[in-house]
């Protein structure tokens, strides 16, 4: 187990544009389920491929467990990596593949049966092992790439998108298999997705890129509740946060907590006129879409996201009292769209 | 239901017509070199025979000529000899080269193919006459050597060509995990890529064997002396004298020549061309 240190991490792919990664600070901490979460094109598995070696940074330092890698190949590096398409080799049989970084790497004949049949056990595929990875489906060649990253017990694992292949279903009962092995095996995890949901049911923390630039780094809770600017605010959450333009301020609100003015107490309420529009119903809950009523909001259209045991209906087109609680705004500065100081606002 | 049947037979029918008359026509020529070899020369020159059977007894006796009163034996030797040396000589250069071309050499990569590609372009009848002065002073003129020195410049164009096609359909992530697994570029290359890749190293085997045996001009130009002749010039050279054709001898010496090629590509095209890298990826 160890540490993964960046400083300064930049890529640059063609001169003379902007970064695909950039300045990038960041430390794992010890047996960490480190997120790194972000649109596509935001950097993140250029950044991973840096880690792991695959691409060369134009500057910057990388280290892992407190030794300067930078400059060495993957295989020196001591790490697992999980492709995105798991990248079994075809030609051989499930055992080899798992057997395959223990024979790069040189560790004695006579260990690779035992530690073959204790990675396959990790996973529960002993029964595959003569099996070839076209005679797998997509759950179990996940597995298989987990087991022959597993097989070498590496310091680091590094995973890129390994879930965006399987379909809905096999990808929640993947996640849970994942956090399960993550809490067993305790190494340190790097885990690339662009999923907000993947990212906050496993992550110990979250980093969050945007064009090749980290917004913010900080726990499941911290981005989604305290988002640093107003890329995580709207990034974050489905659907997104509610930004209103406000003087010098965005004011930034939550779907879920903005409701009919009568459900929040009267002290703690910011009101609004609400012009509802139409509504979605998704079983537990209702999403409410409408507009600011106020001429000076210019019918900015926000989203209302209400539980469905709120027994309430609205006509379309009509003006309704909402509510906003005063400890639920979120204030960014206009210019530099980043977290700002709260103050006390009324809009009615 | 009755109509839907005939339509269903009607296909059938047609699909066994086409695979038949096809299947004739590409077995024909080797029935027609088979029956033509042990046919008498009596029953050959006679033409009131039905060509397509045997109207008098069969003979040995043009395969007796062929391998007694010929250097057949020896040409096919040296074809063989020269065949195998510069398929090694073409795995040698064009395996890591095509692996260059598709893979470290970016945008310049796809251009050097196109213009290598380009060279196999130009036919061996303008290249011979430059070529021979070339053989000349390196003093391999008359030798298999100047073959197996010539052989190669439009082999490896070809071969090279044919293999970044393959490589390039090897996903790279392939590679990535090999290297992250532990090994070089070099020995996910010797280690991954190359296993992988075995129907098109064997597609290159196949075809640059076959371009060997088939060449005519460099052979013909380069060598005269007729214990060093390559199969293709020796059999039409020793085997016509003035107009006349010793039938017999020139269909056993093709069937024999040709088969062995034949079998090759249907032992080995049809197994590995298809679905050989199904499952590395979803």
């Amino acid at each position: 187990m160890a540490v993964v240190e960046t400083k300064g991490l930049t890529k640059v792919f063609k001169k003379g544009e902007l970064g695909a990664v950039n300045d990038v600070n960041l430390t794992t901490q010890e047996g960490e389920f480190l997120v790194f979460l972000g649109p596509s094109g935001s950097g993140k598995t250029t950044l991973l491929r840096m880690i792991a070696g695959l691409e060369t940074p134009t500057s910057g330092q990388i280290l892992i467990g407190g030794q300067d890698v930078t400059h060495l190949s993957p295989r020196e590096r001591r790490i697992a990596m999980v492709f995105q398409s798991y990248a079994l080799y075809p030609h051989l049989t499930v055992y080899k593949n798992i057997a395959f970084p223990l024979k790069a790497q040189k560790v004695p004949k006579e260990q690779h049966k035992q530690k073959v049949e204790w990675a396959a056990g990790l996973l529960g595929i002993e029964k595959l092992l003569h099996r070839k990875p076209r005679e797998l489906s997509g759950g179990e060649r996940q597995r298989v790439a987990l087991a022959r990253a597993i097989v070498r017990e590496p310091t680091v694992f590094l995973l890129d998108e390994p879930l965006s292949n399987l379909d809905a279903k096999l990808r929640t009962s993947a996640r849970e298999e994942l956090e399960q092995f993550h809490s067993r095996v305790k190494t340190t995890t790097i885990y690339v997705t662009h999923d907000q949901v993947e990212a906050m049911a496993l992550g110990d923390r979250i980093v969050v890129l945007h064009q090749g630039v980290v917004r913010q780094i900080g726990t499941p809770k911290e981005v989604y509740d305290d988002p640093a600017d107003t890329f995580v605010a709207t990034f974050l959450g489905s659907p997104p946060m509610n930004l209103i333009p406000e003087e010098r301020d965005i004011v930034g609100f939550r779907p879920e907590h903005l409701l009919p003015a009568s459900l929040i107490s009267p002290d703690q309420r910011v009101s609004m006129h609400f012009h509802f529009s139409h509504e979605e119903y998704l079983g537990a809950e209702r999403i409410l879409y409408g507009s600011l009523a106020d001429k000076r909001f210019e019918a900015k259209d926000v989203i209302s996201r209400l539980p469905s045991r709120v027994e309430a209906s609205f006509e379309p087109g009509s003006i309704v009292e909402f509510a906003v609680p005063r400890n639920e705004l979120k204030f960014f500065d206009r210019a530099t769209e980043k977290r700002s100081e709260p103050r006390v606002i009324s809009w009615q | 239901m009755a109509r839907g049947r005939v339509r269903e037979l009607l296909v059938e029918g047609g699909r066994w017509a086409v695979v038949v008359s096809f299947s004739v026509a590409l077995a024909f020529p080797f029935y027609w070199m088979l029956i033509t070899t042990f046919k008498q020369d009596a029953d050959l020159y006679n033409t009131a025979n039905n060509p397509f059977i045997f109207n008098l007894k069969p003979t040995l006796v043009h395969l007796q000529v062929l391998f007694r009163d010929t250097m057949y034996l020896r040409w096919a030797g040296n074809t063989a000899l020269v065949g195998a040396l510069v398929v090694l000589i073409t795995l040698v250069l064009s395996l890591p080269a095509a692996y260059a071309l598709a893979r470290l050499t970016g945008k310049w990569g796809e251009r050097m193919g196109i213009a290598m590609f380009l060279t196999y372009l130009v036919p061996p009848t303008l290249l011979f006459i430059p070529l021979s002065r070339v053989v000349a002073l390196l003093g391999l003129q008359d030798t298999i050597w100047s073959l197996v020195f010539v052989y190669p410049s439009f082999t490896i164009p070809f071969s090279t060509w044919l293999l970044m096609g393959f490589f390039k359909s090897i996903p790279r992530e392939l590679e990535d995990a090999a290297m992250v697994d532990g090994l070089t570029r070099f020995g996910a290359f010797v280690r991954l890529v190359v296993p992988i890749s075995i129907s098109g190293i064997l597609t290159v085997v196949i075809f640059t064997f076959t371009l060997v045996t088939q060449e005519f001009v460099y052979a013909l130009t380069f060598i005269a002396p007729e214990r060093n002749q390559m199969v293709g010039v020796g059999v039409p050279t020793f085997l016509i004298r003035g107009d006349v054709y010793f039938w017999g001898e020139l269909m056993a010496a093709c069937l024999i020549t040709s088969l062995p090629i034949a079998l090759l590509y249907n032992l080995f095209l049809d197994r590995f061309i298809a679905g050989f890298t199904v499952g590395a990826i979803k």
